[in-house]
């Protein structure tokens, strides 16, 4: 007989075989001639469908499979599906773009989405395993004792989660209407039906296998185009070590660049627009908007009473005249537009070389020093948020429950960071390949014989990818083309000259990617209202068919708040993200990480700590985030120069400190939490009361 | 419950190799971030050292620290016979 482990293996081995033929099928069909948008259609429809299969396949009214996939999840495989779970719309689809945009000082989310796992591994993953529950409310309610702990833990759990699958559910719609044509707000619902068919049924143990399948997907779809990608660039099929021989020519490249008379002149003309557009702003948008009204009236009167009317030249006046912004609100947004040069790259200055830390900009030396030592201060700052963050998830954290023993909760943590690592490693190499590419066969070539992916995806969206000849000379220069983050790993595939079924399958794996993460969270804050509210504080006699149903019911509920919420489109995808980190990682992880490795952490302490860390960082994002001050909220300095995203440092500090000195201050807890904490610190002891199963009697 | 001084022992020894792998972990982080401008001037087989120790040594040197610990402890474990199975 094999066992479950075997069993497993073999399921996924002919899982990937199918998925690869599936592939190939379509690779077939589309050089027949198969129009590409039905191809999206199939992606789109066969992987929603599988994923609803496995929901189905995996359908429980157990309580322990519900919330805990039964505890019997191998290392290897809780690896893969900690990944899918991990890697959201933001690592997949707009990481690599980031990092395209941001040379060195991208690398922030590379090493903080990473280095975080070796806090989990330290310091949480196998001691909540011991203490093996269901959910992390669980912990913090019996670590601390009482329900208020607990209702902070719920409140903490369900903003953290909330804030951060708005994002995802945002990155789903996004997917689905790029490659159906289906509207946003069409998208996101259709994706939230393959959210739900899966964890609506079977819950975490259902969530499981899905993720894993989604990691498979996921996976390979980020690796074909980048492997493609540096064979065409380097003749070398392992893009990790290849683009190391890239980053000196790039080097080089961006030197020349610099001192380019053209990439100069195009410079000069977009920085002097800014300064007119900066001009025409203090002079007040309304009368400037007259103003340029009136100019373009009057010429055109002027070419019209001419001896000899100039039909072109007419014609031309008119146009503008009609492309002319409609109100003083438009033409104030377009003024803006131009001070601040699109593009993160900030087209006015030259690139920032790819591979340089922290480059200072400024007048004087200086200047630049400041700048770039608050550029390195933010770089750390971030880096920690990320990281703690990390390790103060719960729909991460979570997912260590679901492991067979202590042991293999370890392991799993290495296998969780291994199948990230794969992902992340490669990211840096996608980016610098692809800023290769565009130096040598986009920069300094004609309009006229721009690759063909160039044209493609301008048309599609021009907030993805827009060149303009703004100096006039037919020729490309670098300054001239404003990228949109997230179009470097879309594109990736007609880059390297991949047929278009190696596009779709992109969109798959950023789609997999988005509705793992979206469906764990969604789990998360299902489990903190029904297990945590509902059975543990308001209901304790519930039978277990209706926790179940309750928490079915919430999770469809949530669902379709978080749809909604999402469908309003608010704030930025990369802010919504670092928030989500801040926040886990200032009202967790203190609370947490003492209440394992310090006896005398006690109740009081918690829910102050908690509390005040969770606040100092929304009181921060609150008064800093432009979002909230444009609403009204009254802006203040920034602390030691870091920029809200940072938020959670302060956080973080603001929970150690309260927590260490409120314990001191206050009585050492009881006996029994004594006990409690002995219990979760050895994976057995002889003569231990409590199970070391799992459940806590 | 009695903890025996093969407990005690057992509990220091995870709490040292905590620290040590905790302060490996601090130093590819933040202070290699923290001297990241002066890192770049080194050449490591083309990319300057601060850009591959952020883009990729750092993230070999997680793993590892994460696959290790869990090494490290299962031996542990069972020198101590705190190991899941010993005390069933």
């Amino acid at each position: 007989m094999r066992t479950f482990k075997q069993e497993l293996t073999r399921y996924y081995s002919f899982y990937t075989l199918g998925f690869v033929t599936f592939v190939v099928i379509l690779g077939i069909a589309e050089q027949m001639g198969v129009p590409r948008l039905y191809l999206g259609y199939a992606f789109l429809a066969a992987t929603i469908l599988l994923y609803a299969g496995i929901g189905i396949m995996s359908r429980t009214l157990d309580v322990a499979e519900y919330y805990v996939a039964g505890r019997k999840v191998p290392a290897l495989f809780n690896g893969m599906a900690t990944g899918a779970d991990w890697m959201s719309a933001a690592s997949f689809i707009s990481m690599a773009g980031g990092l395209y945009l941001q040379g060195f000082d991208g690398l922030a989310f590379i090493m903080g989405w990473t280095g975080g796992y070796c806090l989990v591994a330290l310091f949480l993953a196998p001691y909540l395993r011991k203490f093996g529950q269901f959910t992390i409310p669980d912990f913090l309610g019996a670590r601390y004792g009482g329900n208020v702990v607990r209702s902070i833990g719920i409140l903490a759990a369900i903003i953290v989660s909330f804030v951060y699958v708005v994002a995802q559910i945002f990155g789903v719609g996004l997917i689905t209407s790029r490659f159906t044509g289906l509207a946003f707000e069409i998208g996101v619902f259709v994706g939230l039906l393959g959210i739900l068919v899966c964890s609506f049924l079977g819950g975490m143990k259902a969530v499981t296998w899905t993720q894993v399948a989604q990691y498979i997907i996921l996976i390979v779809a980020y690796m074909i185009p980048v492997v493609w990608l540096s064979v065409k660039e380097t003749g070398n099929p392992i893009p990790q070590i290849a683009y190391g021989s890239v980053m000196p020519q790039i080097a080089e490249l961006e030197k020349k660049l610099v001192a380019d008379p053209k990439e100069q002149e195009v410079r000069k003309i977009l920085a002097d627009n800014a300064k007119t557009a900066g001009e025409k702003l203090k002079a007040g948008a309304e009368k400037s908007f007259n103003a340029d009204k009136a100019d373009l009236q009057a010429k055109l009167v002027e070419l019209n009473a001419a001896p000899t009317p100039d039909g072109a030249a007419i014609q031309a006046a008119e146009k503008k005249i009609a492309s002319f912004a409609k109100d003083t609100k438009a033409y104030e947004a377009q003024l803006k537009g131009q001070v601040a040069a699109p593009g993160a790259a900030g087209r006015v200055n030259p690139a920032i070389p790819h591979g340089t830390p922290f480059v200072g900009v400024g007048k004087t030396d200086e200047d630049k020093q400041k700048s770039s030592n608050n550029k390195r201060n933010n770089f750390l700052a971030l880096v920690f948020c990320l990281m703690v963050g990390t390790a103060a998830l719960p729909h991460i954290l979570m997912r260590y429950y679901t492991t067979p023993s202590v042991q293999e909760a370890r392991v799993s943590v290495f296998w969780s960071l291994f199948f990230i690592f794969l992902l992340y490693f490669t990211a840096p190499a996608l980016a610098v390949l692809v800023k290769f590419d565009i130096f040598t066969n986009v920069v300094g070539k004609a309009f006229a014989d721009l690759p063909q992916w160039v044209t493609a995806w301008q048309a599609v969206d021009k907030a993805l990818l827009s060149i303009t000849d703004i100096n006039k000379d037919g020729i490309v220069q670098l300054a001239e083309i404003v990228i949109g983050q997230d179009i470097i790993v879309l594109a990736t595939p007609e880059i390297a000259g991949l047929p278009y079924v190696i596009s779709g399958l992109v969109a798959a794996g950023g789609l997999a990617a988005a509705l793992s993460t979206a469906d764990g969270l969604l789990l998360t804050m299902a489990n903190a209202l029904s297990h945590d509210l509902y059975y543990k504080m308001i209901n304790p006699d519930a039978s277990t068919a209706r926790r179940i149903t309750i928490s079915k019911i919430l999770l469809l509920f949530v669902a379709i708040i978080a749809a909604y919420v999402t469908s309003l489109k608010p704030g930025d995808i990369l802010f919504l993200v670092g928030a989500a980190f801040s926040l886990a990682a200032s009202a967790f992880f203190p609370a947490l990480v003492l209440g394992i490795f310090w006896k005398r952490a006690n109740k009081p302490a918690a829910i102050l700590g908690m509390l005040i860390g969770l606040g100092v960082t929304m009181y921060y994002m609150l008064r800093t985030y432009p979002f909230f001050t444009n609403m009204g909220v009254p802006k203040m300095d920034l602390w030691f120069a870091i920029l809200p995203i940072g938020s959670g440092i302060f956080g973080v500090a603001a929970g150690f400190t309260v927590m260490i000195i409120v314990s001191l201050v206050t009585k050492a807890p009881a006996q029994d939490v004594q006990d409690l904490i002995e219990h979760v610190r050895y994976p057995s002891i002889k003569g231990d009361k409590m199970n070391t199963a799992g459940a806590y009697t | 419950m009695q903890l025996t001084e093969q407990h005690k022992t057992y509990w220091r020894k995870n709490l040292t190799i905590t620290s040590i792998l905790l302060v490996i972990w601090f130093v590819v982080t933040f202070v290699m971030a923290f001297f990241a401008r002066e890192l770049a001037t080194i050449n490591f087989f083309g990319w300057p050292l601060s850009f591959y120790m952020a883009a990729q040594g750092s993230l070999i040197i997680y793993v590892c620290i994460i696959g290790f610990y869990a090494l490290y402890m299962r031996k542990l474990d069972v020198e101590h016979g705190v190991d899941e199975g010993a005390n069933e």
